[in-house]
């Protein structure tokens, strides 16, 4: 049987990628970021798992406004990386694990959580700059990843009560699968950060430390959180962080083990969070 | 009943939600446009002329000629479509976030590396008055 053994938690700001993939990873603004994801990439290594269920948004690279769903599964063999108005990131491709992303489609849809199937999907800054700090600048990306878009750019996006429950769904179809996999399921986006008008650069370190605890301790209670606290406590774009509900859901209902916890403000205009629990 | 909307009371702040959406959605496809490389060398050559391709108000295609991010905002651009323009402008997230403060590209660069701008005063709008 499958079964999800972590889940990771990370910023996907794009500025962390674009200053990765021009070298710029040692000037000063930018080494503690990068410092903050050393011990990560040592644990992805001896704790590689066979997949990755990587909980994601798009940010207008493959949805446009011509459709905009609010749950996404891509069930594909191959994701190409996304030309997001700078040329394609310099990263490789992303492979899928169709078997196991098909069932988890069937299963999560018949549990009433009707998630739009995508079997071509470019994907942009939002899944590959999470895979680039954990991963560093590899050949091949170490497992298959199978990308999990959500919708947190056309308001209202889903309740983090939602997500939650998507979370736990998932889990109950990973635990169903046939194949004995090692699965991890990473959320990402946040932390505090507003991209647009005279409020754009809100950081809010106070609020992002205590979601950081609260989603480690008692996410239960963490997803009743209602959308405007995360706009107004930690920014318009803030609200990406009802994303790293779904993989707490997925996780075991035991206290989990808390493998790393790092925090840094700023990257460009957001304040970068990270988290790795293990269940145990 | 109209739909409740707690949003609208946080200052500096506008929500892209799906009223923004309908108003926005041919300034927001313009800038969509602009991830192909051969539409990003037609607009360059002829922005007014690319611009009128698209049913989009007077004002919003002012905006786009201006460079004014705030103001495509505020006509129902959204962040993450216009960073398409920014991207064919040369502008970065950053950078078009500052122009939308007011503040100079250094000045809001100090802000972030000083931790960013408080939430304090910063959560209702007149919340600095009230407290007086």
């Amino acid at each position: 049987m499958a079964r999800v053994s972590a889940s990771v938690y990370s910023s996907h700001t794009p500025a962390i990628g674009a200053a990765l993939d021009l070298g710029k990873s040692t000037q000063d603004y930018w080494k503690p970021v990068f410092a903050g994801f050393d011990p990560s990439k040592a644990w992805l290594q001896q704790h590689t798992p066979d997949a990755i269920v990587l909980v994601y948004n798009d940010h207008a690279t493959s949805f446009s406004l011509e459709m905009v769903p609010t749950f996404a599964i891509g069930t594909a063999e191959r994701f190409e990386v996304a030309d997001e108005g700078w040329g394609p990131r310099p990263v490789p491709p992303v492979f899928g694990h169709p078997e196991l992303a098909a069932h988890i489609a069937q299963s999560v849809i018949q549990d009433d959580f009707d998630l739009t199937v995508v079997n071509r999907l470019d994907v942009d800054h939002g899944l590959t700059v999470p895979l680039s700090l954990m991963c560093g600048q590899p050949q091949a990306w170490p497992c298959p990843i199978i990308p999990f878009a959500v919708n947190v750019v056309l308001y209202p996006p889903p309740s983090g009560k939602r997500c939650y429950s998507l979370g736990k769904a998932i889990r109950k179809a990973i635990d169903s699968f046939d194949k004995n996999l090692n699965v991890q399921v990473w959320g990402t986006g946040g932390m505090s950060h507003q991209l647009q008008g005279p409020r754009a650069g809100l950081i809010n370190t106070e609020w992002d430390n205590a979601f950081l605890d609260r989603l480690i301790a008692d996410p239960e209670g963490l997803s009743a959180m209602p959308h405007i606290e995360y706009v107004r406590e930690a920014g318009s774009e803030g609200i990406e962080l009802v994303m790293w509900l779904i993989a707490r859901g997925a996780m075991s209902d035991k206290a989990p083990k808390v493998v790393h916890r790092f925090y840094h403000v700023p990257a460009s205009n957001t304040a970068v969070g990270h988290l790795i629990l293990e269940n145990q | 009943m109209a739909l409740d909307k707690p949003y609208t009371d946080v200052p500096g702040t506008i929500i892209f939600d799906t009223d923004m959406a309908r108003q926005g959605y041919h300034l927001n496809q313009f800038c969509m446009s602009l991830m192909k490389a051969a539409n990003r060398e037609r607009f360059k050559a002829n922005e007014r002329a690319y611009l009128d391709e698209w049913p989009m108000t007077e004002e919003q295609k002012q905006a786009v000629l201006d460079r004014n991010y705030k103001r495509m905002l505020e006509l129902g651009g959204n962040i993450y479509f216009v960073s398409k323009l920014g991207a064919t402008s040369g502008h970065s997230f950053q950078h078009m976030a500052a122009t939308m403060t007011g503040l100079s590209q250094d000045e809001y660069l100090q802000m972030m590396i000083k931790g960013g701008r408080s939430p304090e005063g910063n959560r209702y709008v007149g919340e600095e008055k009230k407290r007086g």
